[in-house]
């Protein structure tokens, strides 16, 4: 089997699991679907000899960001009674909003699939670790430290968010 | 491809399988007869020669069992759930490496199925996803007391995982590798990670015992509070999945630590032998250090009394990772030296 087909049919069935996502009826098969796609999206970045990558993408993304989504909905009742109705200006709103996405977004891929070669790396040792942090520790080095301010400022706007409400018992 | 490369990785995982599911049921036998021990008791002794073949009765037991679920479940989740928790528990070993090279036929074979240049974050990777076996269980399951077991368990694996990576980059940086193998190379002999780095393997060893789920963290099935946790919902041979995952979890962890910290196959001594004899010989101390720990967790959970569960995020969060964080400074410090990257 050539590396395109298996491109092709992993391509083919992230995008089937990405539309189960929102097709699913309810909210825990949808995250149940959103880990399958990160899963395929991690076989697509073997493929590409990004195994670091795709391996990072499993821990923090299927293994962490999903846990908590799930972990959320579990203490949600979830059940159709308790559903609030929604309006019909924000039905028809959302519509709306979510269409001219789209419009940017064909606007903004429409020349990606002109490429009609699948233009894979030939180095194996591209996607190495090794690889990878002569590049961050060198070329990208500002943007890295600048993206890891962020993270912690993130972290400790969270700490303090949590902790804004003082306890009231002592 | 290479024919006999295949066919010598194929009957190596399948070797993997049947061992680590041995371990794992003599591991349930052997923990009840430790637990007898411990209580001043007999165990388990009707079943054959003192009792040894109690797994096998236990096992028969649960496959004719009446399989149930319940009415309100979600069926096909039901069924995931348990089949993920073993799956999980299951992958990891394939990343290990259990000795030296065997020279077998004229090929040299190396003892481990896939000697991936990410071993230690396929590990992490594989320990991170084992925890949805047991919330989709949980939340399947349509009951109350499932889904606070579902609950617990996510919230101590995530608190656990973040020290338990942390104190493994330590271990990283010291062997300048990720790979597997790379690292227990670097503990060649007796140069044992544990005797440079006594803290985190503490740190390692507690965060293991709550990945686990074992005792003393073993509140997300606590029998006294959630009736039987995750699992209350199941019988037949789907709790003995869960029960089993579990065992394997154990087995697979232990041989982590061991790499990670007791230098893998690695023995004293080791260099007055060469070919298959250093290689049976490996295999022979790699096993007998997991045995020890797998002994080790047993010890631990017929000694300690469970947590509760703020006492539990209050280890994780405020006493393991800023421990971890801390060590994984001076190690880095102290390795800055070393290689002379700065000099007063």
């Amino acid at each position: 089997m050539s590396i395109e087909l298996l491109t092709l049919i992993i391509g083919g069935l992230t995008i089937g699991a990405a539309l189960m996502v929102v097709i699913s009826k309810h909210p825990i098969r949808s995250v149940l679907f959103l880990i399958v796609t990160f899963f395929l999206i991690s076989s697509l970045y073997i493929l590409m000899n990004a195994q670091f990558l795709a391996i990072v993408n499993i821990i923090v993304y299927a293994g962490a960001i999903m846990v908590l989504f799930l972990f959320v909905l579990m203490l949600l009742n979830l059940n159709k009674e308790s559903e609030p109705k929604t309006p019909k200006l924000v039905l028809f709103s959302s519509i709306v909003a979510s269409g001219i996405l789209l419009l940017v977004l064909i606007a903004a891929f429409k020349d990606s699939i002109k490429i009609t070669h699948v233009h894979l790396p030939q180095e194996r040792n591209m996607g190495l670790v090794k690889n990878l942090g002569d590049l961050l520790f060198h070329k990208y080095i500002v943007p890295f430290e600048v993206s890891s301010i962020l993270f912690i400022a993130s972290m400790v706007g969270a700490i303090l968010l949590a902790k804004r409400e003082k306890p009231i018992i002592d | 491809m290479d024919t006999g490369l295949l066919i010598e990785k194929l009957i190596l995982a399948t070797l993997l399988f049947v061992v680590s599911l041995g371990i794992a049921a003599y591991s349930t036998y052997f923990e009840r007869k430790l637990a007898a021990w411990i209580q001043d008791r007999v165990g388990p002794d009707r079943a054959g020669p003192f009792g040894i073949l109690q797994p096998i009765a236990d096992g028969v037991k649960m496959f004719m069992k009446e399989d149930f679920t319940p009415t309100a479940a979600d069926r096909w989740l039901f069924i995931l759930g348990p089949g993920i928790a073993m799956f999980t528990a299951l992958m990891t070993s394939a990343v290990v490496p259990w000795g030296t090279d065997v020279s077998l036929f004229g090929r040299t074979i190396a003892l481990q199925v896939a000697d991936v240049n990410i071993g230690i974050l396929f590990i992490f990777g594989i320990i991170s996803i084992g925890v949805y076996g047991i919330m989709i269980g949980g939340w399947a399951s349509n009951n109350k007391y499932s889904r606070f077991g579902a609950i617990r368990a996510s919230s101590q694996m995530i608190s656990y995982e973040l020290a338990m990576g942390i104190s493994a980059i330590t271990i990283i940086m010291m062997s300048g590798s990720l790979g597997l193998n790379d690292i227990v190379k670097a503990q060649h002999g007796m140069n044992w990670n544990i005797f440079y780095q006594p803290v985190c393997f503490i740190v390692f060893f507690v965060c293991a015992l709550a990945e686990t789920n074992r005792a003393p963290f073993d509140l997300p099935e606590c029998e006294s509070e959630l009736i039987g946790g995750y699992h209350t919902e199941y019988s037949s041979m789907k709790l003995g999945l869960f029960l089993f995952a579990e065992y394997v979890g154990m087995f697979v962890s232990s041989a982590v630590i061991a790499i990670l910290f007791f230098g893998g196959y690695n023995f004293p001594g080791m260099d007055s032998f060469s070919g298959n004899t250093l290689a049976i010989l490996s295999v022979v101390a790699f096993f007998t250090k997991i045995f020890v720990l797998i002994f080790i967790f047993m010890w631990i959970r017929w000694t300690i009394p469970r947590f509760r569960f703020d006492q539990l995020m209050h280890l994780g969060w405020k006493v393991l990772i800023p421990l971890s964080i801390i060590n994984m400074l001076l190690t880095g410090i102290v390795i800055a030296f070393n290689e002379g990257w700065i000099k007063f």
